[in-house]
């Protein structure tokens, strides 16, 4: 198999001796939908912002495209190909929705910040170029008529399609998706599993933490297992589902809804 | 009529249009002079406004770069015989660089931290202007050699009230160009969240301390500016704590994230102490008194509410 | 060698006067998250008012008594119309509005009483004692002394007292205070109260040797705020330990390199911790999280 997009390697970290992740290794394939269960405080969130450079690991290493990028921050990975979105929601809640997609053309506008002050015809090029990515954009993700509401109006579901738009306008390499189904209505959900589902077909490498388990299993090409910041099993939906290991997880440790929907997906 | 204040060319155009009837309605060169200061300090809110208003970050010590550019005025004429033009273009460049090397520490701090190493940096410039008495002439300040251009000496309030209004009308179709472009919507994006900005790929110390530099140029050409119309410059008058507080409240008062705002600010600052001016020995607790009621009472401030209030008026 | 006593001499008075500001910072701060810029000018309101009082004919130490009462006054004032007012504003409003404080109690302070420079007498002579060669004013000591009782006083009000606790625990989690009960905004005017009453004994102490006039404010806050961010913000151990390293700093600084520059050394250590070690000597770091 050729080089993964992503690759981590017995990534670890701990917050005040208690390690949150604990040795990680994963890789993630272009056109590869890339899941990670597990439950509330395994450390799910924690290894996204471990792989997007929010945190810097104790140790371990983060690989994108065969480079060593441990440690790099955030923008700096952005600019490699690299976005993601939030469980709570990092929005820009006083600027439009159209304009939170148009930061995310950030790193493919080129011009200086000379040619900014002075309203340079390149700058009207490009500030055309990238309204007209981030209304398509908006269409893909179904919010093209609140273009240009201000984003601190629109609903929940509306907001995580609208973080989804604005990490798709960096046209990254790979996406890290953080609950993007959380709190959405079913047809919501369906509009974002059709997205997620047309980003991997468009060749993008996708990392989904997400709870909705019938999502999970009907669109993951692999599932990564994590308890306590360790990795459980490591497999294909079908091989995941049927692993004692992860039923006696799911039912010993919290026995929610999940785990129910988990069994229900099984029947 | 809320569009129609937020629209870019609209804002040119009735600020354009305002600063060529005035002189109409002067009666004497006192009202030119006072229009005049209110045009630099506007000039130098703008620019401040950049960083605090869309930037987000706070600067007490703004005056500082009024400072050096009012002083690289006076000294490179007095003491290197330069061009008047040529030593504001000299302190703009010096400020721009002094701000590049200052900002990059700086601006890596939040809240009442960024507040107070700023508010230090620009006493440090106040100190420095007081202390090196052989070039500034000390607390009593020196004297800015009048401007000539081609064989004319440019000395009249009423002259130099047109020549702040054109800077001020050029600072402000830059600073909306530049609201309007790629390094605006980063700027605001870094307002609301870092943490998002980052993800999506914007470098923020490096736009932070962009507009920190640019913001530096608005004050500096504005310091210049204010040493021209006076022709005598003081540490206090130009680089003092209380001008980096009126500047700062200037900004907050018009209303964060608004050009219209950072302008209308100035004018209120500049024109109540004037009118107040029988209370000359109550200036300070007048001062005192506007900053704190403006900012218990317009948080806000004046435009973002009055656009607030036409809107809401409409739906 | 006699030189260096007594830069640590007048090093450490004048340290001990900014290690009350920042005792008063810290206070409020910790009360409150608010950083109070106005708090060197209720060192100002104690060495003014007591000046004026005692030229007025009332006896010293009842002028001192009531210049603590007025500047007392003074700081619930200020927390009743501008602090409280402005509840869950920006932290930038807020200093913003603790700075228009201290500029309008200044102007206040040149309406009532004047723009010139004050002196009270020394309570001990002027006369200088004289130890290892350097000469130190009874006042000093005075100054020392006193600084270290209020101090003491401070500490023992946290740790010993029920009143400490509700503060303590206000600093903790204001929320959480709120819940048991903890009248949380009685607690939060107390400690502009307390750290008025500090700044005012400080400014009494120290007018004998330093003089004091209307505008002296800004540059003690400034130097306050220096000390208890070089001790660590919200420690009050920090608070007095920055305020002495400070005062050192300052008083060998000028002895030894150049008395031009002394009030830039406050600045050049905020900027220093602030890059080195922004908790400061005694504070704690915190963890930001996403």
């Amino acid at each position: 198999m050729s080089t993964p997009l992503l690759e981590t390697e017995n990534l670890s970290i701990a917050f005040g001796g208690v390690k949150a992740v604990d040795g990680v290794s994963l890789k993630v394939q272009p056109r590869r939908i890339h899941s990670i269960i597990g439950p509330n405080g395994a450390g799910k969130t924690t290894l996204f912002n471990l792989i997007s450079g929010l945190y810097q690991p104790s140790s371990g290493r983060v690989r994108l495209a065969g480079e060593d990028v441990t440690g790099l921050p955030p923008d700096a990975l952005a600019r490699r190909g690299l976005s993601r979105s939030f469980q709570n929601l990092q929005i820009f809640f006083r600027m439009s929705a159209l304009d939170n997609v148009m930061v995310g053309r950030h790193r493919h506008e080129k011009t200086s910040l000379l040619s900014h002050v002075f309203a340079l015809p390149s700058v009207r090029r490009e500030n055309a170029r990238s309204r007209e990515m981030a209304m398509e954009l908006l269409a893909r993700v179904g919010l093209a008529d609140v273009a240009e509401k201000e984003a601190g109006s629109l609903s929940y579901g509306a907001l995580k399609r609208l973080e989804i738009a604005r990490a798709l306008a960096t046209e990254p390499r790979i996406l890290l998706l953080d609950e993007p189904a959380a709190g959405c209505n079913a047809i919501e959900t369906e509009e974002i599993d059709r997205v997620i589902q047309s980003v991997a077909q468009s060749g993008i490498a996708v990392l989904l933490v997400e709870h909705d388990m019938r999502l999970v299993m009907r669109i993951s090409d692999e599932i990564h297992v994590l308890e306590r910041g360790r990795t459980l099993v490591a497999g294909t939906p079908a091989e995941v589902r049927d692993d004692s290991r992860v039923i006696a997880a799911y039912l010993g440790t919290f026995g929610s809804q999940e785990a129910n929907r988990a069994e229900a997906n099984r029947a | 009529m809320a569009r129609l204040l937020s629209s870019r060319w609209a804002i040119v155009l009735g600020l354009g249009l305002v600063l060529a009837i005035l002189p109409f309605l002067f009666p004497s060169n006192y009202y030119f002079r006072v229009a005049a200061i209110v045009n630099i300090f506007a000039l130098a809110a703008v620019g401040l406004n950049l960083l605090m208003g869309y930037a987000g970050q706070v600067s007490l010590g703004h005056a500082g770069f009024m400072g050096l550019g009012a002083y690289s005025v006076a000294i490179g004429a007095t003491h290197f015989g330069l061009h008047g033009l040529a030593a504001a273009g000299l302190g703009a460049v010096l400020s721009a660089v002094v701000a590049f090397l200052v900002g990059r520490p700086i601006l890596r701090l939040k809240g009442h931290y960024l507040a107070v190493a700023t508010l230090g940096f620009g006493l440090l410039i106040a100190m420095a202007l007081t202390n090196e008495a052989s070039w500034t002439g000390g607390p009593d300040g020196m004297g800015v050699p009048r401007l000539e251009v081609f064989g004319t000496r440019l000395r009249g309030p009423d002259t130099w009230y047109y020549i702040s209004a054109v800077m001020l009308l050029i600072g402000v179709i830059l600073a909306l160009n530049l609201i309007e472009s790629p390094t605006g919507r980063a700027m605001r994006a870094i307002h609301d969240s870092e943490i998002a900005s980052r993800v999506a790929g914007i470098d923020v110390a490096s736009y932070k301390l962009k507009i920190f530099v640019v913001s530096a140029v608005y004050a500096s050409i504005a310091g210049s500016l204010l040493a021209f119309l006076n022709g005598h410059i003081t540490p206090d008058g130009t680089a003092g704590f209380l001008r980096s507080v009126e500047l700062v409240t200037m900004v907050v008062l018009g209303g964060m994230g608004s050009v219209i705002g950072a302008i209308t600010g100035a004018a209120v600052l500049v024109i109540l102490p004037q009118a107040l001016t029988i209370f000359h020995d109550y200036e300070h607790l007048m001062l005192g008194l506007m900053i704190m009621a403006s900012m218990i009472l317009l948080p806000r401030g004046i435009i973002p509410s009055l656009l607030a209030r036409m809107r809401g008026g409409k739906s | 060698m006699p030189e260096l006593l007594q830069f640590a001499f007048s090093g450490l008075t004048v340290g001990a006067v900014y290690a009350l500001v920042a005792l008063g910072f810290t206070l409020i701060y910790n009360a409150s998250d608010v950083v109070n810029f106005a708090q060197g000018e209720f060192v100002m309101l104690g060495g003014m008012a007591t000046v004026f009082l005692h030229l007025a004919g009332v006896p010293l130490p009842l002028a001192a008594a009531l210049a603590i009462l007025i500047t007392v006054g003074a700081g619930l004032a200020l927390y009743a119309f501008a602090i409280d007012p402005a509840r869950g504003s920006s932290a930038v409003t807020i200093i913003i509005i603790t700075i228009g404080a201290s500029i309008f109690l200044r102007g206040v302070a040149q309406v009532i009483f004047d723009k010139r420079f004050h002196a009270l007498p020394h309570w001990f002579g002027s006369e200088p004692i004289r130890i290892g060669g350097a000469a130190i004013l009874p006042q000093s000591l005075v100054v020392l002394f006193g600084a270290g009782l209020i101090v003491a006083l401070i500490f023992l009000i946290i740790d010993r007292t029920l009143l400490g606790r509700a503060i303590l625990a206000t600093a903790a989690n204001r929320l959480a205070a709120r819940l048991v009960g903890i009248p949380v905004r009685k607690i939060v005017a107390l400690s502009f109260a307390l750290s008025a009453a500090i700044g005012a004994v400080a400014g009494i102490l120290v007018t004998p040797i330093t003089l004091t006039s209307y505008d002296v404010g800004t540059l003690l806050a400034l130097k306050g705020f220096a000390a208890a961010m070089l001790g660590g913000m919200g420690s009050a151990v920090g608070a007095v330990v920055g305020g002495l390293l400070l005062g050192l700093a300052e008083s060998f600084g000028a002895g030894l390199i150049s008395s031009k520059y002394k009030d830039a050394i406050a600045f050049l250590i905020i900027l220093g911790v602030l890059f080195v070690r922004p908790q400061g000597l005694f504070g704690k770091k915190n963890v930001e999280r996403v």
